[in-house]
């Protein structure tokens, strides 16, 4: 229960940093914070006390295998999710590159006032 | 060995001290190498949960990331101490925190306890890799065989995230040709 | 990105990296049997690519292996996964895995696991060196007030 509760307030102090502060920088390290948070709540959905990676091993039978091993199937949600976290951040940056071309500045508030 | 839960407790509050220093500091530099702690703590934290391939890739992709921002931001400007008010965007945050909580404090409680995992199609899954596809990485089977139409679809998003940035840092547009 | 760095780093990341990315291709190849398969396997390629660019500066790497060799190989990679899934429709069901299944625990087991994880890892290799390559080709400096650009940018081709 704790565990939750230390992974809600990663994902808030990502949120944060999304929605007050005005650097866009800034903005883009929230975002990859949220990753992070979400991709840890997967994995630790399934751990199971005690158990071992769910790679077979040479000396091990199959029933004791399907016993013991900790849960595949949010680990194989998760291996997707963080390489396209990484194409997401590229682009990001890339769109942070032109504004800071067309503007001068990375600010917020002096984006908005300037037209053009 | 036995990894009793304090252990746990402490690499947690480690990294939301890292995330809270990534997000509250003043200069753009710092942020940046705590983003960094952040990543290989998790890294650590992976492994000890049992996944040792995302260990590997969470551990290289944290790098690729540093790399990225890194190339954002040399050469510009590097403040991060913006000097406008910020009352509209703190008000708007506690309406989000205070209604998420509301909306979403019952599931707390029935969340499972931490280490009984819900296993009933994970246990097919992890029969049917060894015994009818041979493959000893029941992940790899999942990724590439049981679920390979979702393998499909982050292949497109991929695809479609770098054909965005090769369109956007183009030397002429349409108009000035 | 542009320049180089000292003698001392290109030297060292000359010997290191072909060691990068062999050990990269071995978690490729292995993915069946080992932790891995083709998403580690083929980031750690991409970071290798990515140890060269900020040793050499970019024109030099770019000389090597240039946008265009790695947009094609990235093509490479997206026909193969794809013909493996459309194949196996020809036998009635999507993604059927067509392959003999040799025994466990050896290189050739798991049907069409081997030719899947090597599409993958081509692909995600040369999306990520590209993606990183192009952020470094454009370079802007802001100056008092006046904006100079150091565009020393070329052609995708």
């Amino acid at each position: 229960m704790i565990v939750y509760i230390a992974i809600s307030i990663m994902f808030f102090v990502g949120i944060y940093g999304m929605m007050v502060k005005k650097n866009i920088i800034k903005m883009i390290i929230g975002v990859n914070i949220i990753g992070y948070a979400v991709n840890l709540f997967f994995i630790v959905i399934g751990y199971k006390n005690g158990g071992i990676p769910p790679i077979l091993i040479s000396g091990m039978g199959i029933k004791e295998f399907v016993e013991k091993a900790v849960n595949p199937l949010p680990q194989a949600l998760v291996l997707t999710s963080i390489v396209i976290d990484l194409s997401i951040i590229c682009f990001l940056a890339s769109l942070s590159i032109r504004i800071y071309e067309k503007y001068g500045t990375f600010d917020l508030e002096k984006i908005r006032r300037l037209k053009g | 060995m036995v990894i009793n839960i304090g252990f746990h407790i402490f690499l947690l509050l480690m990294m939301v001290i890292g995330a809270g220093i990534a997000i509250f500091s003043k200069k753009l530099i710092s942020s940046l190498v705590s983003l960094g702690t952040v990543g290989m703590l998790l890294s650590i934290y992976f492994l000890i949960l049992g996944a040792p391939d995302i260990a590997i890739t969470q551990l290289v992709v944290e790098v690729l990331t540093l790399i990225i921002l890194l190339s954002a931001i040399t050469g510009r400007d590097v403040t991060a101490d913006m000097t406008s008010s910020k009352i509209y965007g703190f008000f708007l945050f506690f309406i989000f925190i205070i209604s998420i909580i509301t909306i979403f404090s019952y599931s707390y409680f029935i969340f499972p306890e931490f280490g009984n995992s819900n296993m009933r199609v994970g246990k097919e899954y992890l029969y049917l890799a060894p015994s009818k596809l041979k493959a000893a990485n029941a992940v790899t089977a999942i990724v590439l065989d049981f679920r390979g139409y979702d393998t499909i679809g982050e292949a497109t998003v991929i695809f479609t995230a770098i054909i965005g940035v090769m369109v956007l840092l183009r030397k002429k547009g349409k108009k000035d040709e | 990105m542009n320049k180089g760095m000292s003698e001392i780093v290109k030297n060292i990341s000359k010997i290191v990296s072909p060691f990068i990315i062999i050990f990269g291709i071995s978690i490729i190849f292995y993915g069946h049997l080992t932790p891995g398969g083709g998403f580690p396997g083929g980031v750690i390629i991409a970071a290798s690519f990515v140890l060269l660019l900020l040793a050499y500066g970019r024109e030099k790497v770019l000389s090597k292996l240039s946008l265009y060799k790695s947009d094609i190989l990235h093509d490479i990679g997206a026909i193969m996964f794809l013909s493996v899934a459309l194949i196996g429709f020809s036998g009635g069901i999507f993604f059927l895995n067509f392959f003999d299944k040799g025994k466990l625990f050896s290189l050739w087991s798991g049907g069409n696991l081997l030719f899947s994880n090597i599409a993958i890892g081509l692909k995600i290799g040369t999306s990520l060196f590209l993606g990183i390559t192009l952020l470094s080709m454009i370079r802007i400096v802001y100056k008092k007030n006046k904006i100079e650009f150091y565009e020393k940018e070329e052609d995708i081709k």
